[in-house]
């Protein structure tokens, strides 16, 4: 019910933002902000075009490959941070420099390095989003309580078993909290990324939009973009969900 | 009822020699750093009885109990159990931990079982082994529960569940009941005390009660401050055979905490 207490007045809030947007549209006071009701119809256009399809397909992809490596490295990295001090020691400052860094200033650079196409846009998700997961997953190996270590190999766990059936899994609340921010940073990067390289997915299609004009569909796709973030979010969100109940209790 | 203890005066560490030593404790020295802990420790413990080590905060009973779980090394000296020198953890010694050490996200069933999973038991024998365990700590109905769900007892019952169900010769026990409160303290006393009977292993036991120590060692190691020493050994020598109400009101049990509780003080002066 909490679930329902919280969204009702989102979606309520949602709807009344909509119909001033909508009145603000009809007046046609700005060339900006075309009614809510065109933006609309321009988004169930814009879905079944070849340009916008190619566009999410690009997207997606740069998106899956670059939040792979940003869990396939930054787990594993986060994890060795919390239990090896020298690699703690190594990496620690880098990553908090750039966990609060403005990375979209390093996109340029990442432009020179990697070429105006999708290995850039793939390297701006991961930098975007690895190292609030190194973070999280080190802070989550340093809470597990140093006492179920010593039960572990008291019973004469390997290091191994240690790490698989107690450390990673008591870790895992922190490491999942992680991945949902991770993942929100990622969509953050992939069209920040798409933007400034301007030739490829998404990014393409704003250039054309907004140089043509054409309002409705700029929006529409803007529409596009934050439905898709609050989706990803919210599907991490529940799997975090499910482990809650223990993560809350220990 | 006969209760007899050692003078500080009589003691002599060389005369303590039992007849059956499960576990001995090899002038054992431990050092954190620039901190000494424990300066050369010898002590050995029986089959079928229970040690309790007593002593101040900080002497080093917990890292004591450690170095013969080998969890921690020591600096110097050796531990010797069933006559094999200890180089880390064996099967033939299990610890239980003072904040109980359970995993949370584990029902009662799996933390008791644990032990014998890591051994590599088939679910079903192992799941039937807790079982019987869960059953004999009295905790039967709560298989399924996670420990958030049980009182501060209780999960200690499935701590003590869980090294009784992996059968080691020792068991040590890092204060296992001080998250307990008084009247579930007398309760878990009595039940340690069937246990030891019916077990016939070597219990060593970490307390911060001089009356808990009294009423259920064999023997108490009481500890001098950092560096632990050891500083006097008492056999207190209760009749457990009486009952529970007459024995804390006995002269000759008084006498020992009396005893235990001044030479404790003149530490704290
Ligand atoms: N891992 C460690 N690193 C450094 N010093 C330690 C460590 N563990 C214990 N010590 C120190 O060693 C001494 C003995 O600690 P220990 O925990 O064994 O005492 P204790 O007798 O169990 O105390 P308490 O009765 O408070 O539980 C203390 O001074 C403690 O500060
Ligand atoms: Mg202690």
């Amino acid at each position: 019910m909490t679930l329902f207490g919280y969204r009702i007045p989102m979606m309520a809030s949602l709807i009344v933002w909509a119909l001033v947007w909508e009145i603000v549209g009809r007046m046609d006071v700005i060339f900006l902000i075309p009614p809510m009701s065109a933006i609309l119809a321009a988004g169930v256009d814009l879905v079944q075009t070849n340009s916008w399809q190619n566009a999410t397909w690009v997207t997606i992809r740069s998106f899956v490959i670059g939040m792979a490596l940003a869990i396939g490295i930054g787990v594993p990295l986060g994890v060795m941070m919390g239990r090896v001090k020298i690699i703690d020691n190594i990496f620690g400052l880098w990553v908090n420099i750039f966990v609060s860094a403005p990375l979209s200033a390093l996109v340029p650079v990442l432009m020179i390095l990697f070429g105006m196409g999708e290995a850039t846009i793939v390297v701006t998700v991961f930098l975007f989003a690895v190292w609030i997961i190194v973070l999280d997953a080190r802070a989550g190996v340093m809470q597990v309580p140093p006492s179920l270590i010593d039960m572990a190999r008291s019973y004469g766990a390997s290091q191994a078993t240690i790490m698989r059936k107690i450390i990673l899994v008591s870790a895992l609340p922190e490491i999942l909290a992680g991945i949902r921010i991770g993942v929100i940073r990622g969509v953050k990067g992939v069209v920040i990324g798409q933007i400034l390289v301007a030739v490829i997915g998404y990014g393409e299609l704003f250039e054309l939009y907004s140089r043509s004009f054409d309002m409705e569909r700029f929006w529409a796709l803007t529409l596009v973009l934050f439905a898709a973030a609050m989706v990803l979010s919210a599907l991490v969100e529940n799997a975090e969900k499910r482990i809650e109940y223990y993560a809350g209790a220990r | 009822m006969s209760v007899q203890a050692l003078s500080k005066d009589e003691f002599d560490p060389a005369s303590v020699v039992t007849s059956d030593p499960v576990v001995r404790v090899e002038t054992i020295s431990k050092h954190y750093g620039t901190v000494e802990a424990l300066r050369s420790i010898d002590l050995q413990f029986e089959r079928g009885k229970l040690t309790t080590l007593l002593g101040p905060s900080g002497c080093g009973k917990t890292t004591l109990l450690k170095i013969i779980a080998g969890l921690v090394p020591a600096t110097s000296g050796q531990i010797v159990v069933n006559g094999r020198a200890v180089t880390g953890p064996g099967p033939e010694r299990a610890f239980v931990f003072q904040d109980f050490a359970l995993m949370p996200w584990a029902t009662v069933l799996r933390n008791v079982g644990f032990g014998l999973e890591l051994k590599g038991l088939a679910a079903a024998e192992r799941n039937r082994i807790a079982r019987r365990y869960i059953e004999e700590v009295g905790l039967q109905g709560f298989e399924d529960k996670y420990p958030h769900e049980l009182s501060g007892g209780m999960r200690q019952r499935v701590g003590i569940a869980r090294a009784f169900a992996v059968n080691a010769d020792v068991l040590l026990l890092d204060e296992p009941f001080s998250a307990v409160d008084e009247q579930n303290r007398r309760k878990f006393q009595e039940d340690l005390l069937r246990l030891v009977e019916m077990e016939r292993k070597t219990f060593i036991f970490v307390t911060h009660s001089i009356e808990e120590a009294v009423y259920v060692s064999d023997r108490i190691v009481l500890l001098s401050p950092r560096p632990g020493r050891v500083s006097n050994i008492i056999d207190p020598r209760i009749d457990r055979t009486a009952d529970p109400d007459d024995i804390r009101r006995d002269p000759g049990y008084l006498d020992v905490v009396e005893e235990i509780w001044q030479s404790l003080r003149h530490y704290a002066e």
